[in-house]
């Protein structure tokens, strides 16, 4: 097992296009590294630069201590998971499987034994003599997973495994995902477009946008402190409010006169943004303490919770979101506060996070 | 053959697509339908059918006024004489179908072999100027044999392979190249990359991935494409009549020609060769019917 190091990697297609821009990513050993960004932004470019499908214009790749630019994906010991599975279509799963195996040339008694381990891990035993074909899509995607766990490689890649699942499976896969990684304590880079996925799943998150890396962290301060504003509105469902605010007195104010604290070192003249989740808002009476007055101008009743949306007079409507008691009703005239910490606060201009 | 690659891909959807209200169009319309297609079939297989009469009829019978359908004696004499020379021994006939074997044989196993390898290039690397390498290998196709005949032959002179099987091999692989690599190209493009990306992460070179994952999901492309390379090599005169010219390296078609303007023709000879002519390609086309179907109609799909 192994590390993953990417320094300076940068991805120029022949046609042009810049699919990866001098990216770098530090993956420890035994971590389960996502990296999450919208279609295009370069996730599957990266995955198969690392594996050696794809020859990166320039930047280096290390693998453990091994630099493997130069390496076919045939010697950086790593195994990757297709969001296609690409099981191969006329060999039944039992031979899917032992394939990577025979590829290595290891002895048929050994090879038969991985297959039963990895069968009875990932519960295949039933499906053992079946060609892909007649699997459903859950199963094929647990055969790709076992594909890639039989050869016990340094390290895994996992471009969108789950996307073509539905959404129960999904949920289901994950957990199993997660759980198999901790047990087996292999590094693994899993790429997904799905900000749940990424949260659930990741020890640390890669924020990707058009090539370039916006922000890497654990899931919580991607969160709480998104580094950018595009971060801010990629993470969280529904998504953060981005407020226009002004700093006077000390303080922070919108123009529909909430005040939050400011975070210290913030830079004067300059058009800010605060970003504030949903759930850093509380819908109250109107005239209730430090609230401002406000409209519900309309309310989604979730079951575990409603999301309000709220005119406070401000140039954008805010989400907020509040436990199921207390309902107020679409047109109510309420007031809104503000409940949480000091918020990440961003310039307009550049859009990255300020303080 | 490409024109009939294109038809039988237009036969299909049209086909399918014909909306129901014209299907239910009453029994006098189905009767109609039925009727025409009656008149085309026999005017299409009229000649066929002929040749055929031709070929199992005593020489008498086949110059006889007015024509005899029915009522005439049955003798295989004609193909005795396809095959046997007069005197005995194998006939100047026999050794053209060999001819036609080898060479059309030869030249789709030479274009298949240089073809799929290209096809599959075409499909998964980045090439420079992919499309207009593409367009110029197609548009080598577009130019009528008999246009390029003349140079040909004199290049032929020049480097001593006029008169050969090894020159009819070579033109008739050079011919069905460029069409084996599109047709290829559209089976590989179907083939998702990522059975090779697997296969190289599992240990195998790029090429042992392609031969071993790729290759045999191809091999009903590969039939169908040969099929068509084999019946271009296999129907082509315009090379064979102008490249050689003696008895033991020409090919049938030419051969069979060349019993038509004599003094006499013996007609019968003439029909029982051309029937012994076409019988391959019918068996063959016939025996691999699944995959042309699949193969002409395999691009046409989207998934
Ligand atoms: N072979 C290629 N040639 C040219 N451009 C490419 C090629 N492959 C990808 N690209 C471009 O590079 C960019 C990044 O593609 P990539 O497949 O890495 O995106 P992605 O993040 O995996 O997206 P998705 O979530 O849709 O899978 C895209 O703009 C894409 O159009
Ligand atoms: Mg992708």
């Amino acid at each position: 097992m192994a590390g993953i190091e990417v320094s300076a990697l940068h991805k120029r297609y022949p046609d042009g296009t810049v699919a990866v821009d001098h990216v770098d990513l530090s993956i420890g050993d035994g971590e389960l590294f996502v990296m999450l960004g919208p279609s295009g932004c370069g996730k599957t470019t990266t995955l198969r630069a690392i594996a050696g499908l794809e020859r990166q214009t320039t930047g280096d790749i290390r693998i453990g201590n091994t630099l493997v630019n130069d390496l076919p994906p045939a010697e950086r010991d790593i195994a990757m998971v297709f969001q296609f599975y690409a099981l191969y279509p006329h060999l039944r799963t039992r031979d899917n499987l032992a394939f990577p195996l025979r590829a290595e040339g290891l002895p048929k008694a050994e090879v038969r034994e991985r297959v039963d381990e990895v069968a009875r891990l990932m519960r295949l035993a039933p499906l053992l003599d079946r060609r892909p074909r007649r699997l459903s899509g859950g199963e094929q995607q647990r055969v790709a997973l076992a594909r890639a766990l039989v050869r016990r490689p340094q390290a895994f890649l996992m471009d969108e495994p789950l996307t073509n699942l539905d959404a129960e499976l999904r949920a289901d896969m994950r957990t199993e995902i997660k759980h198999l990684q901790g047990e087996l304590g292999t590094t693994m880079v899993y790429v997904t477009h799905d900000q749940v996925e990424a949260m659930s799943l990741g020890h640390r998150i890669a924020i990707l946008n058009k090539g370039r890396v916006e922000q890497i962290g654990t899931p919580l301060e991607v969160y709480e402190r998104p580094a950018s504003l595009f971060c801010a509105a990629f993470i969280g469902s529904p998504p953060i409010n981005l407020i226009e605010v002004e700093v006077a007195d000390g303080k922070l104010r919108s123009q529909g006169g909430l005040v939050l604290t400011p975070p210290p070192g913030l830079p004067r003249d300059r058009c800010l943004v605060a970003g504030v989740r949903p759930e850093a808002l509380e819908v109250t009476e109107p005239g209730a303490e430090r609230s401002v007055p406000a409209r519900v101008a309309s309310a989604e009743w979730l079951g575990d919770e409603i999301i309000y949306v709220v005119d406070h007079g401000g140039q954008r409507d805010v989400r907020v979101r509040m436990p199921p008691t207390g309902r107020f009703a679409a047109d109510a005239a309420v007031g809104l506060r503000h409940t949480g910490g000091t918020p990440a606060v961003y310039d307009v201009s550049t859009e990255e996070l300020v303080a | 053959m490409a024109v009939s690659v294109d038809e039988a891909v237009s036969a299909g959807p049209v086909r399918d697509h014909t909306p129901p209200a014209r299907r239910r169009g009453g029994r006098g319309r189905s009767v109609l339908e039925v009727a025409l297609l009656a008149v085309l079939a026999v005017v299409m297989l009229f000649p066929v059918l002929w040749m055929i009469q031709t070929s199992i009829k005593e020489n008498r019978d086949v110059y006889a006024i007015p024509a005899k359908f029915f009522d005439f004696q049955v003798t295989m004499d004609h193909f005795k004489d396809v095959f046997v020379a007069s005197g005995g021994g194998r006939s100047a006939l026999s050794v053209s179908f060999l001819n036609s074997v080898v060479v059309a044989g030869a030249s789709t196993v030479l274009a298949t072999v240089l073809g799929v390898p290209a096809a599959w290039a075409y499909s998964r690397f980045a090439v420079k100027a992919k499309k207009d390498q593409l367009f110029f290998i197609l548009s080598t196709r577009f130019m009528p044999p008999v246009v390029v005949v003349i140079p040909i032959f004199l290049m032929y002179r020049q480097v001593g392979l006029i008169d050969t099987k090894l020159g009819l091999i070579l033109i008739y692989a050079a011919y069905n190249l460029p069409f084996t690599i599109w047709m290829m190209k559209g089976f590989v493009d179907e083939v998702p990359a990522e059975y090779e990306d697997a296969a190289m992460l599992d240990g195998y070179t790029r090429l042992q991935a392609f031969r071993r994952f790729t290759l045999p999901l191809l091999v009903p492309g590969i039939a169908a494409t040969a099929v068509f390379a084999l019946i271009f090599s296999w129907n082509e005169f315009v090379f064979a009549i102008f490249l050689t010219s003696s008895d033991d390296v020409r090919t049938a078609p030419p051969a069979i020609a060349g019993l038509i303007g004599g003094t006499t023709v013996d007609w019968g000879l003439v029909a029982a060769a051309s029937v012994v002519f076409a019988l391959p390609v019918l068996v063959f086309a016939y025996l691999v019917r699944k995959h042309l179907v699949a193969g002409v109609t395999l691009g046409a799909v989207r998934r």
